[in-house]
């Protein structure tokens, strides 16, 4: 009985994975490939991809850096000490989780457009300073939306290894007298670092494909465009060069989450390990 | 073992780190071209191709004209939304829109002198089109005017009036037919419309978007004849154009964006590369993408092209843009009315 059951789920589970992921991916690839390989890598080298993997990659590394200390802070503050508002901050950690990106693309826009509050100050601060700082619709526009949507994923993860520690041993630490960055050098971190590498991770791969809340920011192809908005600008275009094209960007991006996933597998075993080590 | 995973780890944030610094060098170089200007044309849906190619043209002759480089960059999207955002800061040296409305809702911004509209010839529309049909190879569901386009089981693709300036000029058109048909009886115009919109199956929020919807589904595309005429030319085994009885003299309209050019210093520039628009060798070019050329000599060059004895109404039968925006499309309009029931 139990293993007429094991195998019913084996086949549903297959199935459903087969029809929604694998062969969907298989035909981005096959796709991609439908003018050729030559083809393949020319439409990966135009100026209007180049440009968009350059601003897909920086947005990814600055929303990485920012969240992976915010992260840890964050993880840190709400673990070891208590305060008041403490459910709050933890509650206000996850709005990007159940909140549309559009919506933040749009929050974004209102705040810092020339018609939001803070976009007569900006303005005005460029005349100050004779600088010409744009936000909404250029670059800084799209590393802030890929901040926002990657913000809870790496003290999500690191949050729940914290409290399952316990802070005995850093404890221990302070009273022999280490100071706070020893104890996190040496005590803490040898505990998150897994978790942290995995939510580094979750967070690589959202920022590498966020569309919503960077549509809602840019609007130049070739400038301002991430590798989701170039592949949705090719399939706009309307030719079928174009649209095998927008393809061949895709396999890019598949590729690039397949090697994310494997990264997370071995970060996730390494994981494992570590806590059987102890 | 510890000790090998940690440097695994770091190897792995210092490749990811390398990687994104070599994309920050990359980007500088790219901007690096010295004495160069950078103008931003934001335009609407169906004109990339276009611009493109014209873009090129206008390069070359700013370069041997005024011994100076100049690069033009893109934007594209619904016309609506397009405005939208360069009322919102999005950088525009120049608007290439779709309709004269979206360009005075960014003059009422403040971004565009008034007046803009006298700038340039022909009322600053450099280049108009039509709304036509676009159906499969064969026309089995037999779509010949827009009485075909109520009938049950026809299925039609048009994009969002609200965010798209094609789709306006799609549903005037259609209002026009209806005007004509009913002479004039309101109630029964909007049940015709009505009933066309009963049978729109996806409303893109873009005319492209549209466009690449309708390869994948639906029996009729309401079209920029533009974007009907390069769509059968992209596949001439799978579709072709029908011209209805009535249709609109479709004006998109250009304008420099004169508070931005100001600050760009590309004031001068932006005004050349709206007028050169205008030039034999543009309007060639536009006649070849599909689009009709302003000047009356090279558009009969292209009477091959274009049907030149359809029937067009224009926007001035609804008494201009204004007015039209206000009792079709603005909030509560003839299009909310119709539409939400």
């Amino acid at each position: 009985m139990k293993i007429k059951s094991k195998w019913i789920l084996i086949g549903i589970s297959g199935i459903f994975l087969f029809f929604m992921l694998v062969l969907p991916l298989i035909s981005v690839i096959i796709n991609s490939l439908k003018e050729g390989i030559g083809f393949y890598f020319q439409s990966l080298a135009t100026p209007t991809v180049k440009s968009a993997f350059g601003v897909t990659v920086l947005a990814a590394v600055i929303a990485v850096v920012v969240n992976t200390i915010f992260g840890i802070a964050a993880a840190w503050l709400i673990t070891r000490f208590s305060f008041k508002g403490k459910q709050i901050l933890s509650a206000v950690i996850d709005i990007p989780f159940s909140i549309s990106p559009v919506i933040a693309g749009l929050a974004f826009l209102m705040t810092f457009g020339r018609m939001g509050w803070a976009g007569g100050l900006i303005a005005r601060l460029n005349e100050a300073l004779g600088t010409n700082i744009q936000i909404v619709f250029s670059v800084p526009g799209v590393v802030l939306a890929t901040v926002f949507v990657t913000f809870p994923f790496v003290s999500r993860e690191i949050i729940p290894v914290l409290l399952s520690v316990g802070k005995e041993e850093e404890e221990a630490a302070a009273l022999m007298g280490a100071d706070g960055f020893t104890i996190f050098r040496k005590i803490t971190f040898p505990h998150i670092r897994w978790a942290l590498l995995y939510g580094v991770i979750l967070c690589t791969a959202r920022a590498l494909g966020e569309f919503g809340a960077v549509h809602a920011l840019s609007k130049t192809r070739g400038e301002t465009f991430t590798l989701p908005l170039e592949i949705d600008a090719l399939y706009l275009s309307n030719s079928s060069e174009s649209i095998t094209s927008a393809f061949a960007v895709s396999s890019i991006l598949v590729l690039m989450a397949v090697a994310v996933l494997i990264i997370r597998n071995i970060a996730e075993h390494q994981a494992k390990k570590n806590e059987e080590n102890h | 073992m510890r000790k090998r995973g940690k440097k695994r780890a770091a190897a792995l944030v210092l490749m990811i780190m390398a990687a994104g610094i070599l994309a920050g060098c990359a980007k500088q170089t790219d901007s690096g071209k010295d004495g160069t200007l950078t103008i931003t044309n934001v335009s609407y849906d169906p004109t990339r191709e276009f611009y493109q190619e014209y873009n090129k043209i206008f390069e070359d002759y700013y370069r041997d004209t005024y011994k100076n480089g100049i690069t033009v960059v893109q934007s594209h999207g619904g016309s609506g939304g397009q405005a939208r955002s360069v009322i919102e800061g999005a950088k525009a040296d120049v608007v290439t829109l779709a309709l004269a409305h979206d360009i005075t809702m960014i003059e009422k911004s403040g971004l565009i002198d008034s007046g803009w509209i006298k700038e340039f010839e022909g009322n600053s529309s450099p280049y108009t089109s039509a709304i036509v049909f676009l159906v499969r190879k064969g026309n089995e569901k037999n779509i010949k005017d827009w009485s075909d386009l109520i009938k049950p089981g026809v299925e039609v693709i048009t994009p969002d009036p609200k965010s798209s300036g094609g789709a306006c000029w799609n549903f005037l058109a259609a209002w026009q037919y209806a005007k004509v048909s009913y002479q004039g009886d309101e109630e029964k115009m909007k049940a015709f419309v009505a009933d066309l919109y009963k049978n729109v199956s996806v409303m893109d929020s873009g005319a492209r978007g549209a466009t690449t919807t309708f390869v994948e589904k639906g029996d009729v595309l309401i079209a920029w004849e533009n974007e009907a005429i390069n769509t059968v030319k992209e596949y001439p085994d799978q579709y072709e154009i029908i011209t209805p009885s009535i249709s609109i003299l479709a004006e998109p309209s250009v304008a420099v964006v004169d508070e931005n050019a100001r600050k760009d210093g590309a004031e001068k520039a932006s005004e050349e590369y709206l007028k050169y628009l205008y030039s034999d060798k543009a309007q060639r070019l536009i006649g070849e993408y599909g689009y009709r050329p302003s000047n009356k000599k090279i558009l009969s060059e292209f009477s091959g092209k274009f049907d030149l004895n359809v029937n067009l109404c224009t926007i001035d039968d609804f008494g201009g843009w204004d007015a039209a925006y206000e009792t079709f499309f603005a909030d509560g309009g003839i299009f909310d009315e119709i539409y939400d029931n």
